[in-house]
């Protein structure tokens, strides 16, 4: 009886001993993973982040688990992945938001709080304008825009200081305007612009192809020019800005996965492959189609280089917009 | 082929039968959860029709959102906890009902009126959805702004209180929905540096707390209330055709409005269900009556919050606009199943069309037996302990104002409304118009500030267009009306005291 206590403890003791560098550097995912994304169930990025999600799960074997934590104009949620372990468990969908936020000063977090993984996609805007207007082209209403008195002109798109406002701050100063010559109506989101541009409230609306579609399809706008270095397979007739005006601007609302600061990088490597896998995946190829979502690929090194670049360019259209805060 | 036998053929397969079915039953157990919407049941269906077929995907959210918005009615009915908040408007009135003794033909009528609106709306949908997009694409800001102050509006109308107690109470509504940076200038105000609070209040959370919170805490210094008699519910669809003939005028105006509000973009099945209340009290021949458990209110109410689901599909379809907040969830599936709004989807795949119209029958006709079957189920609450029931309540309370963003601040939201909304009652402030003053402020001022920066601050635009200066009409007489009344009366009552 106490020998065979004494082998029992033994033969535990010798299973712990072997086991203890296998539970030092166990296969990662050994469980489910959570996938944070800033913003509510049903929007775009909770979409892209649940298509990525679910053939992360085939790829790696484990359950990735989409979590909405919204609040806060998305500061709650990308808080929630900067804050969270560095262990490879919790990973999240970081939007172009993150390069803006901090120019506000409404949040400490900037890109450099992440460890990132990859760039999954990004949607340049475009410009809209209501199928009746009489400007045919972008240089018609470009020039059209040069030739009125400031604040003649109205455009919508989003909230005040959101992406496509910035957009817009952009290009009009990349066309030696000041940023608000022409004035922005800040709406609820792309939708409820594109409305108020069918109805004849705005002269035109910045905002990503994929969010104008329906309207353009039902013949009530027409999109003149997109503000990206290519054109949009998926809209090859909408020609560039760089084409039709010679002005080389671009900006556009991106997606990328990324992890908590200080990610180790073996997982941060295998997490990276897998992303890739999947964003050369039929699957993800065919639902980024199907909602018109731009395709951009870029790995951790791609994304990084990405949102500086970002940074850069919206910290300098904020300025220019006077929303530049701190 | 006919593209209507092609629907037909397209809706009679057991993928889409599994799927209208098991989606009939969890919206039916959303609705009914506290805290649960119809949104969210909408958005949680969203990552199952990855493996769904085209029809079978957009065929749960059509009917798991239809019987979201008929079960939400269920707890306002029998506990005053309304489920969803298209159902906030008409849970005073239905619960009135309950203590008269009278809660299966309060739940009666909600479900067959919901059934009825849920048809009406479709039908409208499909013979009228270019005519009513139409509509809904001639509304700028500047009508926007109207409707909403005119939303607004009905606080004064819904509340049985007197009048100023809820014009305060949907004041402190309006000044919880200036907190956050959601607002047309993108400033952050009254945050207090807390990132909670930037974005915002959100209604749900303070609708849960206002009613559900502030009930339970009333339950806890009230003594037992005299048992509602313990007996089986009557049958819960007699009667339903006398209501409907004696208010027929109503349930059809409720449709109309229902229609209409559903239809235009940004508002929804909510906003439908306060204005068609608050005109059924204001047209009615015995408004005294309503909230004393008069199912006049009800019926009107209750079509439109179904009928305004319907038609939220209409912007929906036709330019990819969302009517509401399930729409705009539902678009997304649209667009992932290769059924792109547009006017396209009518002519080319008028077959898938045709076959979710009859899925949208489908749903509301299989509405009466499921729902039937529901308030069985539910009349066991009202059996239940108050010590067993109130609790979990709470509970129920708490995962699901969690449940919206997966943030714990919306548990602190909760209980805070919770007292704020006890205290109110204690005091006769409505807590309904503090609900609607959250609801209409973000439009409200949104819309105002919007037409202004497009007007260069100029008032005139607000009357220049022909919609916006019929609307304008309507609110400013609706304004004036309680004022030319109150004087006459001040004249009337002035004279023999003298």
């Amino acid at each position: 009886m106490n020998t065979f206590t004494r082998r029992g403890a033994l033969g535990v003791a010798a299973v712990v001993g072997l086991a203890r560098p296998a539970l030092a550097q166990p296969r990662y995912p050994a469980r489910p993973v959570q996938v944070i994304v800033p913003w509510g169930a049903g929007g775009g990025t909770d979409a892209t982040a649940r298509i990525v999600a679910t053939l992360l799960e085939r790829e790696m074997g484990q359950p990735f688990n989409v979590v909405n934590r919204t609040g806060g104009s998305g500061v709650v949620g990308h808080s929630a992945i900067a804050q969270a372990a560095p262990d490879g468990y919790t990973i999240g969908m970081i939007t172009v938001e993150i390069c803006m936020m901090h120019w506000q000063g409404l949040t400490e977090l900037k890109r450099t709080s992440y460890t990132p993984l990859a760039l999954m996609n990004e949607d340049p805007p475009g410009v809209q304008v209501n199928a009746s207007s009489p400007y045919r082209d972008i240089k018609a209403l470009a020039d059209a825009i040069k030739a009125s008195r400031p604040g003649q002109f109205k455009a919508s798109g989003t909230g005040q200081g959101g992406i496509w406002h910035l957009a817009l701050a952009g290009w009009l100063v990349a066309m030696g305007l000041r940023a608000d010559h022409v004035r922005w109506v800040p709406s609820n989101g792309a939708a409820p612009a594109m409305q108020d541009l069918a109805a004849g409230g705005v002269d035109l609306v910045t905002c990503s192809v994929p969010e104008a579609r329906a309207i353009i399809d039902a013949g009530r706008a027409r999109s003149l020019a997109i503000m990206a270095p290519q054109r949009n397979p998926q809209f090859a007739s909408v020609p560039t800005l760089n084409e039709t005006l010679g002005i080389n601007y671009s900006v556009g609302a991106w997606r990328g996965m990324a992890a908590p600061l200080n990610l180790p990088a073996p997982i941060a490597q295998q997490l990276t492959a897998a992303m890739q896998k999947v964003w050369n995946s039929q699957e993800f190829k065919d639902f980024m189609n199907a909602r018109g979502f731009g395709m951009v690929w870029g790995d951790a090194e791609g994304l990084a280089k990405h949102m500086e670049q970002t940074d850069t360019t919206l910290g300098t259209a904020m300025r220019d917009a006077g929303l530049v805060r701190g | 082929m006919n593209p209507i036998l092609e629907a037909f053929t397209m809706v009679a397969t057991t993928e889409v039968a599994i799927a209208v079915l098991a989606s009939a039953v969890y919206g039916m157990v959303i609705g009914a959860l506290p805290g649960l919407t119809a949104t969210m049941a909408t958005a949680l269906l969203v990552p199952i029709t990855f493996y769904l077929s085209p029809i079978a995907a957009v065929a749960t959210i059509i009917t798991s959102s239809a019987m979201a918005i008929f079960s939400g009615d269920i707890p306002g009915c029998l506990m005053r906890i309304p489920g969803t908040p298209a159902s906030a408007a008409y849970t005073d009135e239905a619960y009135a009902m309950t203590r008269k003794g009278e809660a299966e033909l309060a739940l009666g009528t909600s479900l067959w009126f919901s059934a009825v609106g849920g048809i009406v709306g479709t039908v409208a949908l499909m013979i009228m959805a270019p005519a009513l997009a139409e509509m809904a694409l001639s509304f700028s800001t500047f009508e926007y702004f109207w409707l909403s102050l005119l939303g607004l509006m009905c606080a004064t109308l819904v509340a049985r209180s007197s009048p100023i107690k809820a014009i305060a109470a949907a004041l402190l509504g309006l000044l919880v929905a200036c907190v956050g940076i959601e607002n047309p200038g993108g400033v952050p105000r009254f945050t207090f540096g807390s990132t909670d609070l930037l974005g915002g209040i959100e209604a749900l959370p303070a609708l849960v707390g206002v009613f559900a919170v502030s009930e339970i805490m009333r339950a806890l210094v009230s003594p037992l209330p005299p048992r509602i008699p313990d007996r089986k519910l009557g049958s819960i669809l007699r009667g339903q055709w006398g209501l409907t003939r004696r208010f027929q005028k109503q349930m059809w105006r409720g449709n109309v409005i229902g229609v209409l509000i559903g239809a235009l973009p940004g508002a929804g099945a909510d906003i439908a269900a306060w204005v068609a209340y608050a005109t059924s009290k204001r047209f009615s021949k015995e408004p005294e009556k309503f909230g004393t458990g008069h199912p006049e209110g009800l019926v009107e109410s209750g079509a439109a919050n179904n009928s305004a689901l319907a038609g939220g599909w209409v912007p929906a379809l036709l330019f990819g606009i969302p009517g509401d907040t399930i729409t705009a969830i539902a678009i997304g599936v649209l667009y992932m199943k290769g059924l792109n709004p547009g006017p396209t989807l009518f002519t080319e795949k008028a077959s898938s069309m045709y076959a979710l119209y009859i899925i949208f029958i489908l749903a509301n006709v299989l509405m009466i037996p499921l729902g039937i079957i529901m308030i069985r189920l539910s009349r066991h609450v009202l059996k239940a302990p108050r010590a067993v029931a109130m609790p979990l309540i709470l509970l129920l309370c708490a995962v699901g104002a969690f449940a919206i963003g997966n943030n714990p601040f919306a548990i602190v939201l909760v209980a805070v409304f919770g007292v704020i909304g006890y205290m109110m009652e204690r005091n006769g402030y409505p807590v309904a118009a503090l609900v609607l003053g959250i609801v209409m402020g973000t439009m409200v001022e949104q819309n105002l500030v919007s037409s202004l920066i497009k007007s260069d601050g100029e008032i005139l635009p607000f009357f220049e267009r022909p919609i916006s200066s019929g609307l304008a009409a309507l609110t400013i007489s609706a304004l004036m009306w309680p004022v030319a009344v109150w004087v006459i009366r001040r004249l009337r009552h002035a004279e023999p005291a003298r």
